[in-house]
């Protein structure tokens, strides 16, 4: 995966508070108003978002605390989310859509589908995911600039 | 069509966006999962309502990212203050109708709302 040390044009961390679900998507907004503001093509925008938001859900959903970063390069965004949380035993398996192991707190909100890892794949051109049970999770996914990304 | 016109065919009280009535729907998009909303919106937002039963802000959030048109919450269900106040924040009109999710959408497709997207590729 493309890293991002290099010729980073901006860097911004936010905290997510795990089981804050109050003002779940807040941060994705954030991420959104910031893409935006920086005048990027609106697919790019709105997949990053779509990816941030299913992250961040993730976050509040099943970690205690979290943070998400977001890199931005003259070739690709870059966001990463690490989290102290209970973890994903079988990530292959959390990875099928319509795995799901979300409560009923999770499901009224609308939440909790089996979705969001599979969405977050379909949104990015790069995602890496690594998790210790136990211990959290720890997620990157870069979209790059230059790829059909227009409209 | 006009969201007035969303308004009378669906009996529906304007909770935020009065001032917005004029805008146009042209497409519609039914979810209680926003999940599914995530997974299924388009890039052609500001077009599309969204009917839907969610009515914490989150509804709002997920809404955002596709900059979508307004929001209709069917059953009479009515969002809370949380949801209302970022709606307001993100001009993004609500309406509620007493109508179920099912009575809605036909209303709707009737007078010649179309949907956002039709069916899934893989299903």
């Amino acid at each position: 995966m493309a890293e991002p040390e290099e010729n980073i044009c901006f860097h911004e961390m936010f905290h997510i508070e795990g089981g804050n679900f109050t003002h779940a998507g807040a941060i994705s907004s954030r991420v959104k108003k910031i893409l935006k503001e920086a005048g990027f093509p609106g697919k790019i925008i709105r997949r990053t978002s779509i990816a941030a938001f299913e992250a961040e859900m993730n976050v509040i959903c099943y970690a205690n605390q979290g943070n998400l970063s977001l890199f931005i390069t003259p070739n690709f965004l870059k966001v990463v989310v690490k989290d102290e949380g209970i973890g994903i035993p079988d990530v292959n398996l959390a990875m099928r859509e319509g795995y799901s192991t979300a409560d009923e707190t999770i499901r009224e909100l609308g939440f909790g589908a089996g979705m969001g890892l599979s969405n977050i794949k379909k949104n990015t051109d790069e995602m890496i995911l690594t998790s210790e049970s136990g211990q959290g999770t720890h997620l990157e996914f870069i979209i790059y600039l230059d790829k059909q990304n227009e409209g | 069509m006009t969201l007035k016109e969303v308004k009378d065919i669906l009996s529906a009280e304007v909770i935020s966006g009065d001032q917005d009535l004029e805008k146009e729907i042209k497409y519609g998009f039914a979810a209680d999962l926003l999940s599914d909303v995530l997974a299924l919106g388009r890039g052609s937002g500001a077009l599309t309502l969204l009917i839907t039963g969610i009515i914490h802000p989150q509804v709002i959030y997920a809404s955002n990212i596709f900059d979508l048109g307004a929001i209709i919450f069917v059953r009479g269900k009515r969002p809370i203050e949380a949801t209302v106040q970022l709606a307001i924040e993100n001009q993004i009109p609500l309406l509620v109708t007493p109508y179920i999710m099912f009575e809605t959408c036909g209303r709707l497709y009737q007078h010649g709302l179309r949907p956002s997207i039709a069916k899934v590729k893989n299903g």
